[in-house]
């Protein structure tokens, strides 16, 4: 079978080698997302929200004149395959910038490509790591764990209860914030007596909640992504655990609340100011931009707006002002993106600065509560 | 049609010559590194699988041992990557070793099951080791290789040093299916028993091959982290391992180049069918059923069965022999 195989194989690599088109001028951005995979529910709104505001801005006439032609990309999930495909869209789409990927292992996995390749890369990824130390080229939208934490810290220390138990995931969201709120919690005057964590598919955490019953504990912290945070919000109910239960940021979605049903009720989480776009004061800066997605991806999906469409809609908007501002070279992009100020998106507002390339303060979380199976402000 | 090993070999290490220069500039340079880093656990797999006859649904487990011990090590301990890639493996392969001898005893779907759960543990390790690990958020900062002046630092050079090795595997592979070890394994996939009357040590060939794939992919992990810099516990899952067995199906049970085939296949043919965006994973699955459904001994038997029918212009009541 030998050579005659092999020689068709080598045609098939001739033909596909010659595959590179040529159009109108146009702005190329990359987008690099987990539409499928474990991590779906963050690529998916994410390439969602992309799409429509890339379309939006275009039927208004693009960028200074310019359409922006957004290439997607869904990675999987896979840091293999994010590597492969940012190799892709830097030496085969050449596009000017890219935004994703969507988790923090995909982020760290092709940061070497765009600082070695000079593109800039806006993460929708949470992780502290990736813009931490500052990387010349790399920004990131979604809000820092540590900025959660310290909403809760304060209301604990503000409430005086400085005891507490941290129950948390055992995967990259997780581990996250169990090293923020151990590292912080000194700060704040709280003692972190109970630590445990479980495992992402687990069914039920009984056995760690009755741990946690048993210690001095004055209020729990569960730091995970749907599902696991209900099954303890049912566990705990069912333990008839009196202390207040806190969660992350991480649950901030009506899903969260189906899942866990009545026993949703009375938990407060740090959230982003999506979810209570509509209960905000007119006077918030972010009103405007997030009445404005809520609105805009309801119409265009039939879905509530959450977090993860928010952090793609921040990265097209800040994308769009840079170019704006300067050209749409990558080096332009990054130079008028570092110079990004008071920038009022759906993660909160940015200002980024050669030191901070994460942009976000404090303020870009409120802590909310569950009540009547809705979200209300906590003052 | 070349029959002879020798110029089989040498065809390929041709092809593999030329694909550089065909791909000049492009980004399918880099996927043709993993092809070849798949290529080499492929083959491991295969030699187990296809020659031996003894399933593993765990090989993504030591594939990334290697990537983690070589990450881990050059990372963090700064310590010098050539004589880590080599310690890795050699410990990878003992470690096969010791855990084969009460694994291998076991035939079929329990053999699948305890190389499954042996998967399982080392990727819940590489996850709740967080301190040495970095646990599921990954580990960063892996450096490239270097020889002498050289630096593997970029996909062309990375994608020599990655096949070099690759052809040496193959050339290994080809030599040791071909040799009495290779007939022995072959004994041993279809009778045991026969294979144990006619004087073959079953029990350690077992092992024996079971840590020389261990050692491969060991091998293959060493390289991925140091192409890729960056190593997660998500690339070395069960998903991963379901993937290897999947390459080694689809290119063909108990032949080198079929392993080739099949990796080339797996690792390239989502980047061509992206343009079907929410449906290539559909397409995919449907594909991997037909193939399988037509071509039940492989690519590498399957696709010159066709062309051969193809050449003879489907003349009617004439069969192929598939």
């Amino acid at each position: 079978m030998g050579h005659r195989l092999l020689s068709y194989l080598l045609a098939a690599v001739f033909m596909l080698s010659g595959a590179s088109a040529f159009a109108a001028p146009t702005i190329k951005i990359g987008a690099l997302f987990s539409v499928t995979g474990p991590a779906a529910f963050l690529g998916e709104p994410e390439r969602n929200t992309a799409v429509m505001v890339v379309d939006q801005i275009n039927k208004a006439g693009g960028i200074k004149g310019k359409k922006i032609e957004l290439i997607v990309y869904d990675t999987n999930g896979d840091a293999t395959k994010a590597k492969q495909l940012v190799n892709k869209l830097i030496k085969n789409d050449k596009v000017s910038a890219i935004i994703g990927p969507s988790t923090t292992g995909e982020s760290m996995a092709i940061i070497n490509d765009v600082e070695k390749a000079g593109v800039p890369l806006i993460s929708c990824a949470a992780g502290i790591k990736i813009t931490e130390p500052v990387k010349k080229w790399v920004f990131k939208t979604a809000q820092n764990d540590s900025l959660a934490v310290a909403r809760i810290y304060e209301y604990l220390q503000k409430n005086r209860l400085n005891k507490v138990a941290i129950l948390t995931v055992s995967d990259g969201f997780g581990q996250s914030g169990r090293e923020q709120l151990k590292a912080q919690a000194k700060k704040y005057g709280i003692s972190v007596v109970s630590d445990d964590t479980y495992g992402p598919k687990d069914t039920d955490m009984s056995p760690q909640l009755t741990k946690i019953r048993g210690s001095k504990a004055q209020a729990l912290i569960c730091w995970g992504t749907n599902p696991g945070p209900a099954v303890v919000a049912k566990n705990a109910r069912q333990l008839g655990l009196k202390m207040p239960v806190f969660m992350s940021h991480g649950v901030s979605s009506k899903k969260f609340i189906q899942l866990a049903g009545d026993a949703a009720e009375g938990l407060k989480l740090p959230s982003g100011k999506v979810i209570v776009a509509d209960l905000l004061p007119a006077s918030d800066p972010q009103k405007k931009s997030l009445m404005a997605f809520v609105n805009d991806y309801k119409k265009h999906y039939r879905a509530e707006g959450d977090h993860f469409g928010g952090h793609a809609w921040d990265a097209v908007m800040l994308l769009k002002g840079a170019i704006e501002r300067g050209g749409d070279t990558p080096a332009a992009i990054r130079d008028q993106l570092e110079k990004t100020r008071q920038f009022h998106g759906i993660g909160g507002t940015f200002t980024f600065t050669s030191q901070d390339h994460a942009g976000l303060g404090k303020d870009a979380f409120v802590l909310v509560e569950v009540k009547n199976k809705d979200w209300v402000i906590v003052k | 049609m070349i029959k002879h090993p020798l110029c089989k070999y040498t065809a390929f290490v041709a092809l593999i010559l030329i694909i550089p220069f065909v791909l000049k500039g492009s980004y399918l340079i880099n996927v043709m590194v993993f092809v070849g880093i798949n290529t080499m656990l492929a083959i491991a797999l295969n030699l187990l699988l296809g020659y031996a006859g003894q399933i593993s649904l765990g090989h993504a487990a030591f594939f990334g041992l290697g990537a983690y011990l070589s990450g881990v090590l050059t990372a963090t301990h700064g310590m010098n990557p050539w004589l880590v890639m080599v310690a890795a493996a050699v410990g990878v392969g003992l470690l096969a070793f010791v855990i084969g001898f009460p694994i291998l005893r076991l035939k079929g779907h329990y053999l699948a099951m305890a190389t499954l759960g042996f998967g399982i543990i080392v990727y819940i390790v590489f996850n709740e080791t967080v301190d040495i690990t970095g646990g599921p958020s990954g580990l960063s900062g892996i450096p490239n290789l270097k020889l002498g002046p050289v630096a593997f630092d970029s996909d062309l050079k990375n994608y020599y040093l990655v096949w070099i090795v690759t052809l040496l595997v193959v050339l290994l592979a080809v030599n040791l299916a071909d040799s009495r070890i290779g007939r022995s394994l072959r004994a041993i996939h279809d009778s045991e028993v026969a294979a144990r009357v006619m004087g073959v040590n079953a029990r350690l060939l077992k092992v024996q091959i079971f840590a020389l794939s261990a050692v491969i992919s060991s091998l293959a992990g060493s390289l991925y982290a140091h192409t890729m810099a960056f190593v997660a516990p998500a690339s070395f899952g069960f998903n991963f391992s379901v993937e290897l067995l999947t390459m080694v199906v689809i290119g063909g049970l108990g032949s080198i180049y079929g392993s080739f085939l099949g990796a080339l296949l797996l690792t390239l043919l989502p980047e061509f069918l992206r343009f079907l965006h929410d449906y290539d994973i559909v397409f995919y699955g449907l594909l991997l059923m037909v193939m399988i459904m037509f071509m039940p001994g492989g690519l590498v038997r399957g696709i010159p069965a066709l062309l051969r029918r193809m050449m003879t212009g489907r003349k009617k009541g004439e069969t192929v022999d598939a």
